[in-house]
């Protein structure tokens, strides 16, 4: 065996499927078609609240080709689920608009959307209230907030040292609703045979839908499969089964036939989740020297009627600064709202903005270097919890990308670069993001002809799961990566956990290193050419993975962005941005990098162009397709690099490595607000930074 | 499921014949609007007029010195043609500020000036719209109107169009062509796009079965300069908050010829007669832009959520203006 494997860990190898992806060979779950498959339409409400009094299926059943129309008086019961946005076609209230109120079927895709649009609905409506507003009636403190977190922390005494600090700052800042948006739209294909349930689906998850589709049909697990071979990006919309697979199974169930659901792009907005919109109060204060004496950090979100999701935005003031006197609190208005879920660094992204504007603003009342500030108040254990960090490089962050940045030439002054109608600035901002890691189960044979397999049901929502989990094979069995093949993304693999909060491949690679290093020792053991069936070994990180660490556990990260603010237009453009990070060991350079470059460029929408618009008339999400949610175009999207430093971290798993995934949109959109204060010497604080309010705030600049 | 029937038109007679001949007809030209509404249920023709293969995809020069404009000439062609950049840099810069580059490259003339609101009730069949089906009233009125207009609405429509190319079109006097069954018309661009009044479902003064087989571009003043702007929320694929098109003739540091059209702000291209008005025959200083852009944009009266527009439009065709003066 080579000492030094080939293409193992921290080779910039390319990703194994992506000559199927790019040459349409790679199947997605609407991609798979049964014999005999036939197709389903959602009818959804358009109301805000109420519930149906009426359906009118006539027209429909008369469209050529239909073999059902599903409602709640026809569509299968199914058996409790904890999760409300699941019990779809149940009875014929309406929680909210985009509700699934019918779902037509039929022999061709066209049939059923004829169909659908034949349903004829009459609702009885109620009052609503579908807008959050800066003090919603009926807010209340949860009991806890996504994460598991609690909803309040309270050190010292936060509210006496604000009043009495000598620099203070107090704003509040708005991040409106956002939509995940994944490439691939929900869908998928499902049929039932001899009591066996089989669904492709888009999901991060196939164990975590295989566990609910077996509770609310009443199943055994072993008779339900769920194949999610390859899935087009998901940003948490992803995260736990959505109405969507639940209803192919009953439309499959009810015409005993494969049936297929996909979707539309608007339809996903109402029904798989979105980002919450938060608005922040902050309160900063500060010596003079800029040691803060007070972390105020207050969120209010909202959540729907039938589900309670807290955006846990004000977790990050527990991580990221020394200092004895801290509230960080959440309060929540339940809305007649569509159900709100994960988006990439649930949390951190719309709290990280929040809070890195204010201790921007608080380095400008302080006339000082935001990167100085940051530093002075770098604690030496975790302000909230008292334990140790495992690692914390945040200052190696901000002074790597300082350097390759430039920022040492900056000038502080804010609003004084112009050429023409352009003003120009810089900012930057910090990130960070917790350390995930779940128990799984892996196996791996060494087959005589020198191929070793891995099997875990992993799933690669675009990652490189297949890729990063051959290299930790291939190290941990000191063979070259080539010699590994990954089988992944189906039920009947080895359990394993889901591609969620940035922990699947410290969950996975932990199980596939342990089984492949209790491979090689029997390996070692034994002498004489292998069996036929190979020779197999397993793990199962339950009991390791999840035992808890005495360690504060977190990556971190820097992000610098350099804008250029047209004062004809309103425009921000963004020239330069570029992130460091301190995130473990990076093991495959290649696909780590995109996904620091993509969580960037996401942040980069979030600042400057994403915004999801509620009507206030109707509770729906209004324009929300791909047309009308702003998204950033390639043209948006300038010079992105992203960097990391060597982190050497002995308390994480045995690859050393931290979550990747999310860490890259967290601080951007406060980078890129902080430099549009640089060149403009305005402070915005309701995202995104549109035309309409950085023209209006900034006539008369030039 | 709702049939509709398709006929290729292999020449314009061909193709009136068949809009006229049948029920509720559509041509077909690049179809980037068309079929979108189509399987979003908002447009529902029984009868497809393919025009793509008629002999309206050509550029050509006419002995004026005019330039006429195939109504099928691609958005992608439209802009790059030599003749249209070097003479109406407005027109070229327009088109290629719309849409993007994948959707430039099927959709038409023709089809750029027919192309219906964004407007996201508009688009979405569960909500009240007088423009979709009249009368039942208009939900972006006291809704989210960010992005609709400023001039020239009306309770019934608050609509903008969308177009960028009709924004140039209507600041160099642009023509439109018309073949029907009773002969062909010929109407200025600024007639052809309409205000919502209290027929909102009418966008154009096109008949039916009219079809759009050119726009013609009259010659522009000798020396004159010519530009395009526009605001919006993403560097492309987004359409105009507000935008303007302007084309400017100075002769001894007076103006002797303005166009001045704003996009965005209007259900049509709002051409500001009331500005060149005030500029013309008067030197193009700052105060005086900035007076005669006040006269316009007077009678503007924003909605609950864009007032920003009228304050933007304002600094664009400044700008603008500013910017052509400086090289005029």
């Amino acid at each position: 065996m080579a000492s030094q494997a080939h293409n193992a860990v921290g080779s910039p190898i390319e990703r194994r499927e992506g000559g199927a992806k790019v040459s349409g060979g790679a199947l997605y779950a609407t991609e798979y078609t049964p014999p005999g498959c036939v197709y389903a339409w959602l009818v959804t409400a358009t109301v805000p609240k109420g519930r149906v009094a009426s359906l009118d299926t006539a027209a429909a059943l008369k469209v050529p080709g239909v073999l059902a129309v599903l409602t709640p008086d026809s569509a299968p019961r199914l058996a409790d689920t904890d999760d409300a946005t699941l019990a779809v076609l149940q009875n014929s209230e309406v929680p909210h608009h985009g509700w699934p109120v019918a779902l037509a079927v039929a022999e061709t895709l066209e049939a059923a959307r004829a169909a659908a649009g034949s349903v004829g609905v009459a609702y009885e409506t109620e009052p609503h209230e579908s807008v959050l507003t800066e003090d919603p009636p009926g807010a209340y403190t949860p009991d806890e907030v996504n994460g598991g977190h609690p909803t309040e922390r309270r050190r010292g005494d936060p509210e006496g040292r604000f009043a009495a600090a000598p620099v203070k700052i107090d704003a509040r800042y708005r991040v409106p609703p956002l939509y995940n948006h994944p490439m691939e739209p929900h869908g998928a294909t499902a049929s039932w045979r001899d009591g066996r349930l089989t669904v492709y689906d888009t999901s991060q998850g196939a164990d975590p839908v295989r566990a609910v589709l077996a509770q609310v049909f009443e199943l055994p697990e072993e008779r339900v499969t769920v194949v999610c071979e390859h899935v087009g990006g998901g940003f948490g919309s992803k995260g736990t089964p959505r109405p969507h697979v639940v209803l192919a199974a009953m439309a499959s169930l009810h015409v005993r036939r494969p049936v297929k659901l996909a979707l539309t792009r608007r339809q996903l907005t109402e029904l798989v989740g979105h980002r919450a919109p938060t608005d922040h109060r902050l309160r900063l204060g500060a010596e003079p020297d800029g040691t803060l004496t007070s972390l105020i950090h207050e969120v209010t979100t909202h959540t729907s009627r039938i589900k309670e999701f807290v955006e846990q935005a004000a977790v990050p003031g527990r991580v990221m600064y020394a200092g004895a006197n801290s509230l960080t609190a959440h309060r929540v208005a339940a809305l007649d709202v569509p159900t709100p879920s994960w988006m990439r660094a649930p949390g951190e992204a719309p709290g990280m903005y929040a809070l890195e504007s204010a201790v921007d603003e608080l380095a400008c009342a302080l006339a000082m270097d935001p990167i100085e500030l940051r530093t002075r108040n770098e604690p030496d254990e975790e302000p909230d919890s008292g334990r140790p960090f495992s690692s914390r490089h945040l200052v190696e962050c901000l002074r790597e990308g300082a350097k390759r940045f430039g920022w040492a030439e900056r000038d502080h002054r804010a609003g004084v670069r112009r050429s023409g109608a352009w003003l120009t600035g810089t900012g930057v901002a910090a990130a960070t993001y917790p350390v995930l890691v779940s128990p799984s189960r892996a196996t791996v044979t060494a087959h005589p002809d020198g191929l070793h397999v891995v099997r875990i049901n992993a799933t690669d929502i675009g990652t490189g799961a297949r890729t990063v989990l051959a290299q930790i094979a291939a190290e941990a069995l000191g063979v070259g990566a080539e010699a590994v093949r990954t089988e992944i993304g189906t039920t009947g693999l080895p359990k394993a956990p889901l591609a969620g909060g940035s922990s699947g491949t410290a969950s996975w690679g932990w199980a596939v290193h342990e089984a492949c290093r209790s491979l090689a020792r029997r390996l070692h053991e034994r002498s004489g050419p292998l069996p036929p069936e190979g020779l197999t070994a397993s793990a199962d990180t339950r009991g390791t993975a999840d035992a808890e660490s005495p360690y504060a556990r977190h990556a971190f990260g820097a992000h610098f962005a350099e804008v250029g603010v047209d004062t004809d237009t309103g425009e921000v453009r963004v020239r330069r941005l570029l992130g460091v990070y301190a995130a473990g060991r990076i093991l495959n350079p290649r696909t780590a990098g995109s996904q620091f470059i993509g969580g960037m460029v996401m942040g980069l929408g979030m600042a400057l162009t994403e915004g999801g618009r509620v009507d206030p008339a109707s509770g729906a999400f209004l324009g929300s397709d791909l047309a009308g949610y702003h998204v950033p175009a390639h043209a948006d999207v300038p010079e992105v690099e992203a960097h990391w430093i060597d982190e050497e971290d002995a308390h994480l798993n045995p690859m050393g490595s931290k979550g990747i995934g999310e860490i890259g949109i967290v601080g951007t959109a406060a980078a890129i607000g902080n430099a549009v204060h640089h060149a403009t010497g305005i402070r915005f604080r309701e995202l995104p930074l549109t035309p309409d309010q950085v023209h209006a705030a900034g006539r008369g600049l030039v | 499921m709702k049939p509709v029937s398709y006929v290729r038109a292999r020449s314009v007679e061909e193709a009136t014949a068949a809009h006229a001949g049948r029920g509720e007809a559509r041509y077909l030209g690049g179809g980037t609007n068309l079929v979108d509404l189509m399987k979003l249920g908002v447009e529902r023709p029984e009868v497809l007029v393919d025009i793509t293969r008629l002999p309206l995809d050509q550029v050509e020069e006419q002995p004026d010195g005019a330039l006429r404009l195939g109504a099928t000439v691609r958005n992608s062609d439209l802009a790059a043609h030599p003749l249209l950049r070097d003479r109406y840099p407005v027109v070229s810069q327009a088109v290629l500020s719309g849409a993007s580059g994948q959707l430039r490259n099927v959709a038409t003339t023709g089809g750029n000036l027919l192309q219906r609101t964004r407007c996201a009730y508009f688009q979405d069949v569960s909500k009240p719209c007088n423009k979709r089906v009249p009368g039942s009233g208009c939900a972006a009125l006291d809704g989210v109107n960010h992005d609709h207009a400023v001039l020239g609405h009306s309770p019934h429509c608050v609509a903008t169009h969308p177009s960028d190319l009709a924004v140039a079109l209507a600041a160099v006097d642009a023509v439109v062509e018309l073949a029907g069954p009773g002969g062909g018309r010929a109407v200025p661009v600024t007639d052809f796009l309409r205000l919502p009044e209290d027929v909102p479902e009418r966008d154009t003064v096109i008949s039916h079965g009219e079809l759009i087989t050119a726009v013609v571009l009259p010659p522009l003043p000798p020396g004159s300069v010519s530009r395009y702007r526009k605001a919006r929320e993403r560097a492309s694929y987004a359409f105009a908050l507000a935008s303007v098109a302007a084309v400017l003739r100075l002769e001894d540091g007076v103006v002797s010829h303005l166009g001045l059209a704003f996009g965005g702000l209007a259900h049509r291209p709002w051409r500001a007669r009331r500005a060149e008005a005030a500029l013309l025959g008067a030197r193009p200083t700052p105060e005086a832009v900035a007076r005669a852009l006040d006269a316009e944009l007077a009678e503007a009266v924003p909605l609950r959520d864009n007032a920003y527009k009228v304050s933007l439009a304002r600094d664009l065709a400044a700008q603008v203006l500013g910017s052509l003066t400086a090289t005029a």
